[in-house]
């Protein structure tokens, strides 16, 4: 059975190649706009990764990733987070939330995909 | 065997390890431990006093008048009877006030006088240098003598020696030279030279163990001990009235005037002052130089007779300069290794005098001669210069020279003349001039300035004419006639026999005649003058010195004054009401019904004393209130004085308020700018990071769309199309991207260039609806407008107004509804200002996002379509622009009912423009 993929990210270009890329790879894929988006389409969904942006509307990258570490249920989704902004203190906050991985835009897609899979494999 | 190399080598030695000595003395005292802060030390050095005079003299002068070299020595030893008391006040004067030489002393007693200080350094130098001569001349002869080991000469005739060829001459500028390495070895010009006393201690030891051990060998060795030498001199008819008082020229009143004077020389000379008083370190130490250094003086005057007797005894025959007899002695006997030690005890005493007195000499030409004549004449500026150390070590140097050659000149002209040998006394009677100025000023207040010049002056005078003149006279450099006949041969101006006064000896005569004009002198003028303000507190500063710190209470104003006086004297300063008031509270206070009825006491003093150091200072008070306890009158033009001095120092210090305030103002002022600075840092940082985060997403999408279409070649057409065109609108986004923030950067920071012209606004406002009429199709949008012409010119940049009116219709276009799109343009004429307003019907925004949306890269978002294609610097940036150019853009909108962009821009006097016709509507 696929892993099922969650992109959560605003920009509709970025969205799209994310998309591209994992479906390509074979995975289910759902996407969301925004932060309270993303935290529906987690329960509907049940993704086993979510690739969650930071700077997203309503409720940022942060937020989504305290609020499913918080869910017993959600405890098995891997999250990674991507953002524009490489500051280490934004990394490090990252990482205390509970993210499995931090990926700077802009990325290597080959990375990424590496990186989803070494994630879902664990 | 003594040659002539041995012996210079034995006193380069010598003088070598006198400054190892002096080298580590002043480094332990660099390192906080002193090896001079000891009492024994303190006692050795004060045996600077005893010169070669003594060393060699002693003998010479007992050879001619049996025990008449004695009061030069019991002088001393009476005088430190005294030490505890006059030495232990001196010291503690010096200490507090920083005394650096006896010249200062005098100075700072009498209101800090320059005139003084100068006045006492001149006649130092005068009286000291021919001394310094005498030291150089008894070097020199026991040189040339020593030389001549075994034979027994008389010294070189010195005339005869060129310049060059004297030794003496080196002599002199070896001492120069050692007297700068000791006392001037600090760059500081500190006036306290410890390694220099450690050295002089070393060679007071050196010279008293050189004399006891002739002593010791005249007396035991060539005789059978004292009562074998004094009954076989007792046998020579010549040597026999040596042995009992009044033996010689010497009678009572010479003896008692000698020792008077020696009394005063070994308080006042600048070497004893020097040692005594400025290298003093623990005025404890007096308590054990009290009896130890009379005790040295013993010592070293106990073996005077029988050297002199033994010496007479071996060359009966007369042809021996009695004055060399310590040296010749042992010569005669063929005691090498005796010899030198006394040619080194001799140097000893001659090189400790020398260096001392040179340092004191140039402390004193230095700080009361040369610096007050440099700040007064100002020609090198001194108070500009910071640092004026090198200065001042450099004056000392120069004056430590100057001192030594004066010496050295006073020697080769004086040579074998009596002005030379009988030099020693002469310096003494020059220095107790200094006695009744100093001692008076330690003792008696109302001593004054005009006193001790004048009594300092009239001593000199009289010292000068009646012994130093003279002793040119006998020398025959000047007439004999002054002397014979007195001045312009008037018999009462005699120089030895001034007023007819005869029956003295040279020295008694000039010291009584000196010191009666001189106390005399300083009596009266004191009495008729009256001290200054700054003199009394000098002088109270010195005389109090004794009293501990604290008990500086009014003891010494225990005098008459009336309670009146007192209550006027502080209602002058007070007002008399609160005078009055003040002193009925006391009376009060200590059981009495009014102020009437109040003793003056001493508690009453002090009382009035307290009241006015309220109002103007302890100091001040305590001068005021001793004038009127005194019953002197206090002159108004003192009150005066004090009142100015006091307003002056609360003048001052309301400035240090001043000051102050103004300091904490700045420092407020500073700390805020700081925090701004701070926060814009913060901004500057945020916005770097946002633009980062900006310039990056676009750059995701191009990345990300490059690979895929690189890793999959196989993509159908339709997906390769259309991925190729995300990647092309992503860049295109990014180059808009980095123009604007360029833009604002360059907006921001005020480097745009701007061309500013008079425009007619509707123009420009036509030519940006052209511009965009093609994206008002596309959408389906219908402009309007309504432009009111022949309005005046506004002067702005062409192009700037363009791009604003351009973000403006594109935002408007952006958030109308795709169907039903209105957008309206207004050109209006409002108060000194042209009004723009564009207009339309999309959703609206909400009050909140009317004010972030002018913030940088704050987009608010339509949620209606996709992501905004902006940038989110267009807003910042026209608001830049249209506040450039003195206008205001902002924005208002009610809730879904579209949204009013509006900008002003202010008229100045520019033409009306042409009245061209309005161009009712574009369509859409």
């Amino acid at each position: 059975m696929s892993a099922r993929i969650l992109i959560a990210d605003d920009e509709p270009n970025i969205v799209l190649s994310l998309e591209f890329l994992m479906r390509q790879s074979g995975y289910l894929v759902q996407t969301a706009a925004d932060g309270d988006e993303a935290l529906r389409c987690v329960g509907e969904f049940q993704p086993d990764l979510i690739l969650l942006d930071i700077m997203l509307p309503r409720k940022n990258g942060f937020e989504v990733c305290h609020a499913i570490r918080e869910n017993p249920l959600c405890n098995n989704i891997k999250v990674v987070m991507l953002t524009a902004r490489g500051r280490e203190a934004e990394v490090s906050k990252g990482y205390a939330l509970g993210a499995d991985a931090y990926i700077t835009k802009p990325f290597a897609t080959r990375d990424l995909l590496a990186s989803v899979r070494r994630l879902l494999e664990k | 065997m003594l040659t002539g190399s041995v012996i210079v080598l034995a006193s380069f030695v010598y003088v070598g390890l006198l400054f190892a000595l002096a080298y580590y003395g002043d480094k332990r005292a660099d390192a906080g431990r002193s090896i001079i802060a000891n009492p024994y030390i303190y006692a050795l050095s004060l045996a600077v006093y005893c010169t070669s005079w003594t060393f060699y003299g002693s003998v010479g002068r007992a050879a001619t008048s049996g025990i008449g070299f004695l009061p030069i020595y019991l002088g001393p030893t009476l005088m430190a009877v005294l030490w505890w008391y006059v030495l232990l006040k001196m010291i503690r004067i010096s200490k507090a006030n920083r005394i650096t030489s006896i010249a200062d002393f005098v100075a700072s007693r009498y209101g800090k006088s320059q005139l003084l200080g100068g006045l006492v350094t001149v006649i130092a130098v005068i009286g000291i240098v021919p001394y310094i001569s005498l030291q150089l001349k008894a070097v020199s002869n026991s040189f040339s003598i020593i030389l001549k080991y075994p034979v027994i000469t008389a010294p070189d005739s010195q005339a005869a020696i060129p310049l060059l060829a004297d030794n003496t001459f080196y002599i002199a500028l070896l001492l120069a030279t050692f007297t700068i390495l000791f006392g001037t070895r600090h760059l500081d010009a500190s006036e306290r030279h410890e390694g220099l006393v450690a050295a002089i201690a070393f060679e007071s030891l050196v010279k008293l163990l050189a004399f006891i051990a002739v002593g010791v060998y005249a007396t035991y060795v060539l005789f059978d001990g004292f009562g074998d030498i004094f009954s076989s001199a007792a046998e020579y008819p010549q040597l026999a009235g040596l042995l009992g008082f009044g033996g010689g020229s010497i009678n009572y009143t010479s003896w008692a005037s000698l020792t008077f004077l020696s009394m005063l020389a070994i308080m006042f000379l600048p070497r004893q002052f020097q040692i005594a008083v400025v290298e003093n370190v623990d005025e404890r130490h007096l308590h054990k130089a009290v009896w130890l250094f009379p005790l040295y003086m013993l010592a070293i005057n106990i073996f005077v007779l029988p050297i002199t007797f033994a010496g007479l005894m071996l060359f009966p025959a007369g042809n021996v300069d009695t004055d060399t007899i310590v040296l010749t002695l042992p010569i005669a006997q063929q005691q090498s290794t005796l010899t030198l030690i006394v040619f080194i005890g001799g140097l000893s005493a001659a090189t400790g005098m020398v260096i001392v007195e040179t340092i004191a000499l140039s402390t004193m030409v230095c700080n009361n001669l040369v610096m007050p004549l440099l700040l007064r004449l100002n020609v090198l500026h001194l108070h500009e210069r910071a640092d004026l150390s090198a200065l001042i070590v450099g004056i000392r140097r120069g004056a430590i020279v100057g001192v030594l050659m004066l010496g050295y000149a006073y020697f080769r002209l004086a040579g074998e003349a009596y002005a030379l040998v009988s030099i020693g006394l002469i310096s003494f009677a020059a220095v107790a001039q200094f006695a009744p100025a100093i001692l008076g000023g330690m003792f008696w207040r109302g001593a004054t300035r005009l006193g001790a010049i004048g009594g300092l002056s009239a001593g000199f005078l009289i010292w000068a004419y009646t012994l130093l003149l003279p002793s040119f006279a006998k020398s025959g450099w000047l007439p004999l006639a002054f002397v014979d006949n007195g001045l312009f041969g008037i018999a009462l101006l005699k120089p030895l026999e001034l007023f007819g006064l005869t029956g003295l000896d040279d020295i008694t005569h000039s010291l009584f005649w000196s010191m009666f004009f001189n106390i005399g002198a300083y009596l009266a003028i004191s009495l008729v003058t009256t001290p200054s303000v700054a003199e009394q507190i000098q002088a109270n500063l010195f005389v109090d010195a004794r009293r501990a710190p604290g008990l500086t209470r009014m003891e010494t104003l225990r005098g008459d004054a009336s309670i009146n006086e007192l209550i006027t004297l502080v209602g002058r300063f007070l007002g008399q009401r609160r005078a009055r008031d003040a002193f009925a509270a006391y009376a009060r206070e200590h059981g009495a019904r009014s102020g009437k009825e109040l003793g003056p006491d001493a508690d009453l003093i002090h009382f009035a004393e307290t009241l006015l150091a309220g109002a103007i200072g302890a100091g001040s008070a305590h001068v005021v209130v001793a004038s009127i306890v005194q019953e002197e009158p206090l002159g108004i033009d003192k009150v005066m004085n004090i009142l100015d001095e006091t307003s002056q120092v609360l003048a001052y210090s309301r400035q240090l308020e001043q000051q102050s305030r103004e300091l904490e103002v700045a420092t407020a002022g500073l700390r805020s700018a700081n925090q701004r600075l701070q926060e814009l840092d913060r901004l500057k940082d945020d916005f770097i990071s946002t633009v980062t985060h900006e310039l990056r997403t676009p750059l995701t999408s191009i990345r990300a769309f490059s690979e895929i279409l690189h890793d999959n070649p196989a993509l159908d057409l339709a997906q390769r199309e259309k991925f190729l065109g995300i990647i092309t609108r992503e860049s295109e986004r990014l180059t808009r991207l980095i123009n604007q923030v360029l833009d604002l950067a360059k907006l921001e920071s005020g480097a745009a260039e701007w061309h500013t012209d008079a425009l007619d606004l509707r123009e420009v406002i036509e030519d940006a609806i052209a511009a965009t009429s093609e994206l008002f199709r596309e959408r389906d949008v219908r402009i309007t407008t309504k432009l009111l012409p022949g309005l005046r010119l506004v002067s702005a940049d062409r192009d700037r107004l363009m791009q604003v009116m351009l973000n403006l219709l594109s935002n408007a276009v952006k958030f109308c509804p795709p169907r039903d799109g209105r957008v309206t343009v207004t050109l209006s004429e409002i108060a000194h200002a042209l009004r723009v307003d564009v207009v339309d019907n999309g959703i609206g925004i909400t009050q909140e996002n009317q004010q972030i949306m002018f913030e940088k890269f704050r987009q608010v978002g339509d949620t209606l379509t996709d992501k905004p294609q902006g940038t989110g610097l267009g807003l910042p940036i026209c608001r830049q622009i249209i506040s450039h150019f003195g206008g205001r853009l902002w924005v208002a909108s009610e809730g879904g009912a579209g949204a009013i962009f509006s900008f002003t821009l202010p008229l100045d006097n520019a033409p009306i423009a042409s009245a061209l016709p309005a161009v009712a509507a574009a369509p859409g």
